[in-house]
């Protein structure tokens, strides 16, 4: 089974069909602020049950979270 | 409600000294004087704010590090007559339609590091000290009974009296002395208090609560100047309260250069919240708060003093429980017109223990840091019992992060052995014990039994338990969570290298307002390498840096975000709201700024105080370490706990095959590896920031920010003269 790297550092097991919102749950990303880029590419939210990944997608879920 | 009514209490009031002074009105955010109070001999004073001042050290935490500088000498202590509590308030303090213009920050020698704490705090202080005609009060000496500082903005008048009747605990005393300078209930508005408590007397770290009349409930309520033990200082000069009164005070009182410019930001984000607040972190109707399920799911959430990020009980102490419990449909803000209003609050709170027992009260919170620490730390996860711990350490006047620190840590020494219900004078310190934790609170209010030694702090009691009994030193400074003696705030930093340093280096010590890089690092992975990373701890540090010189709350800053931010180039630093911020600055001033100006005003200030560290004693590369816990798993449990996360380390980054190891030997091998990249942090960072490796500022950064004052010269050239010789 391939992998699909996120953020140059979380690895999610691949499988065709993959959406974006299955990768945010496969890595419990709870927090309700991200944005998703897809080789550099914004996919809007409503997208993301939709939008699928390839295995060799260079994906990125930036949290945009203020803290402390 | 008091025993004794508060005209009594008024009447027992002795005038020590009186002073009078012009009214003048403030000048583009400046009042342009700062008031000087000697307790020892009743002196009270006008100094002139230069425009040096301003140009070096803006207002704020500047203006107060620089009058304590010049205030104290190099070997004086926390308890010195001649060390200095300083409120001071901002430029931008006051202008009310911008959210979080209400904010003070206070100065002081600290009880637990000896060094500079700066602590910030809101409330409706800020605005009237600086409407009474004040860009700050320096108070000096020691008195030789309890007395309040009246300063009444109204007549000019400033008065010092003796106050003996006046209750000790915050709650009563920030609404008796509310209500005694008031003229009646309409005026309750128009009057601002700051009070300590019992607590504050009896440990290191006191805090000073800060008030505002609530119109809606008709309450007075506070907020705090939490960290390093103000309340300590403040009571030690037998302070029992300040009052500053200013009818009248409303967004033109600043006297802006180009008010429009402020309207504009003003109107932007208050737009923005309106619209957005409750799709992101509905601070409206939660507050910092909304953290608490955020960092459990993240293994970011303190557990049983920071060994562990997460616990499957956290749901019962998050965000839904706590909307359930505030008071909902009240503007909370905790200055007049603050449209974030996250200041929330649970009425009509039935207290259980104490001295209060029985009684209902309002309690003014919790914050994120106060569910965290007084709950998940503690292995408590009963909202009740947080809410108990919450209002008792804010009417004695302790920090909820010290306190909820120094609780953690004895609970693990007695998870560990090296206390247990002898020593802790029969209390059960086992994980989740609310009751027992309750107690050791009530005793330190009093001064008595095992509280007191909690009251002491970490690193005291490190030193207090390895001598007593006979406990592992090494063990003790690996768990004890403090740097420079002050006691972390709560966030699990294990895994960021990044806010490992934020913390450690901070001038103050490990308080995050300095930076908050764990979800840039972590989890965003945004900056993975040295440079990336000093670069981040030169920016952020700076960044946050900004809003105490200015009286501002950093919250408004990036808890609320604009629809299309994800998309604008460094989505991190907020790019919309810094051009706020430099709109604000420039309708204030009337100086036009760029982001980077701010910046640099915030270096001059912060270097300034990395050099008054020195000048303390401390300051410098070996004081910058953070405990083995904040890096790495110090335990067994802590390991394995993570075990399939930090055997992949050891493979990938180490390039260690962890099978066949012992837990012990990957621990060390672990442990070598990241303090071998702290080193490389720790030099990129200082590189970054124009110092040695030793981490003192250069003499050309000095010059640089203009602020190679001869003394600030001659304790850097010292510094380095003994840097030459290790």
């Amino acid at each position: 089974m391939g992998k699909i790297r996120v953020n140059d550092k979380f690895e999610v097991d691949w499988k065709p069909g993959m959406t974006i919102r299955d990768i945010i749950k496969a890595l419990n990303f709870t927090f309700p602020m991200l944005v998703v880029t897809v080789n550099g590419k914004v996919i809007p939210k409503d997208e993301w049950d939709t939008y699928q990944v390839g295995e060799n997608d260079n994906v990125r879920i930036l949290h945009m979270i203020a803290g402390g | 409600m008091s025993v004794i009514p508060t005209e009594v209490m008024k009447k027992a009031h002795r005038k020590l000294a009186e002073y009078h002074y012009e009214l003048r009105p403030v000048e583009r955010g400046y009042a342009n004087r700062t008031l000087y109070i000697n307790l020892s001999d009743l002196t009270i004073k006008e100094k002139p704010v230069t425009e040096e001042m301003k140009r070096t050290f803006t207002g704020g935490r500047g203006f107060a590090l620089w009058l304590l500088w010049n205030a104290v000498k190099d070997d004086t202590r926390w308890n010195d007559p001649e060390n200095e509590l300083i409120i001071a308030n901002g430029p931008l303090c006051g202008i009310l339609s911008y959210p979080g213009t209400g904010k003070s920050t206070v100065v002081t020698i600290s009880p637990l590091t000896n060094l500079v704490i700066d602590s910030n705090v809101g409330g409706m202080v800020g605005p009237y000290l600086k409407g009474a005609g004040f860009d700050a009060l320096e108070i000096q000496g020691k008195a030789d009974r309890d007395v309040i500082i009246v300063i009444d903005g109204d007549t000019g008048t400033i008065t010092i009296e003796e106050a003996p009747l006046e209750e000790p605990y915050s709650h009563l005393m920030a609404r008796e002395l509310t209500e005694m300078y008031a003229k009646n209930e309409a005026d309750m508005r128009n009057v601002a208090v700051v009070a300590a408590g019992i607590g504050a007397e009896h440990s290191r770290y006191g805090i000073l609560n800060f008030s505002w009349y609530d119109l809606r409930r008709k309450e007075v309520r506070y907020k705090q100047a939490a960290r390093g033990g103000t309340g300590t200082v403040f009571r030690d000069k037998r302070l029992k309260g300040i009052v500053v009164r200013k009818s009248g005070w409303s967004a033109k009182s600043n006297n802006a250069a180009k008010p429009e410019l402020i309207r504009k930001a003003s109107q932007r984000i208050t737009r923005e919240i309106a619209e957005l607040d409750d799709k992101q972190n509905q601070m409206r109707r939660v507050g910092t708060p909304y953290l608490v399920g955020i960092m459990n799911d993240y293994d970011l959430l303190p557990v049983h003093n920071y060994q562990y990020g997460s616990h499957p009980e956290a749901h019962k102490i998050s965000k839904e429980v706590w909307k359930a419990l505030f008071t909902q449909g009240v503007p909370d803000g905790c200055h007049y017109g603050c449209a974030l209003a996250c200041s929330h609050a649970v009425d009509h709170f039935h207290l259980r223990t104490g001295p209060f027992k029985g009684q209902a009260v309002l309690v003014d919170g919790p914050e994120y840091e106060n569910a965290a620490g007084l709950g998940a730390n503690l292995g408590i996860f009963d909202p009740i019992a947080i809410l108990e711990l919450n209002f008792y350490c804010d009417t004695y006047g302790v920090d909820t992060i010290s306190f909820g620190v120094s609780m953690a840590f004895a609970m693990e020494c007695y998870q560990r052995g090296i206390l247990n219900r002898e020593r802790t004078g029969g209390l059960d310190l086992t994980w989740g014990n609310a009751e027992a934790v309750l107690e050791v609170l009530h005793q330190l209010a009093r001064g008595e039994g095992f509280g007191r030694i909690v009251g002491q702090g970490v690193r005291w009691m490190k030193q207090f338990f390895a001598e007593t009994y006979a406990a592992d030193p090494q063990l003790l400074n690996d768990i004890g969570m403090e740097v420079k003696g002050l006691e972390f705030s709560f966030y699990v930093t294990k895994e960021s290298l990044a806010q490992q340093g934020g913390y450690a280096i901070a001038n103050k010590g490990p308080q995050h307002d300095e930076a908050w890089l764990i979800f840039m690092d972590m989890v965003n992975n945004q900056i993975p390498t040295f440079e990336d990373k000093a670069e981040a701890l030169h920016y952020f540090p700076m960044w946050r840096t900004w809003f105490s010189l200015h009286g501002l709350c950093k919250l408004p800053w990036n808890d609320i975000e604009p629809a299309d931010n994800a998309l604008q180039p460094e989505p991190h630093k907020v790019p919309e709201h810094v051009e706020n911020y430099c709109w604000l600055y420039e309708g204030m001033t009337g100086i036009p700024v760029t982001g980077d100006d701010l910046i640099l005003q915030s270096e001059k200030v912060y270097n300034f105080q990395r050099v008054f560290n020195i000048r303390r004693g401390s300051g410098r590369r070996a004081n910058d370490y953070p405990p083995y816990r904040a890096m790495g798993p110090v335990t067994v449990e802590e390991y394995e706990s993570r075990r399939k996360r930090y055997d992949k380390q050891l493979k990938e980054e180490i390039g260690v095959d962890p099978a066949g190891l012992s837990t012990e030997e990957k621990m060390r091998i672990l442990r070598e590896h990241r303090m071998k990249r702290y080193e490389q942090l720790l030099d990129a960072v200082y590189e970054r920031r124009g110092w040695t490796k030793d981490g003192i500022p250069t003499l050309e950064t000095l010059k640089r920010l203009g602020i190679d004052y001869p003394d600030v010269v001659r304790v850097v050239q010292q510094a380095l003269g003994e840097e030459g010789k290790n």
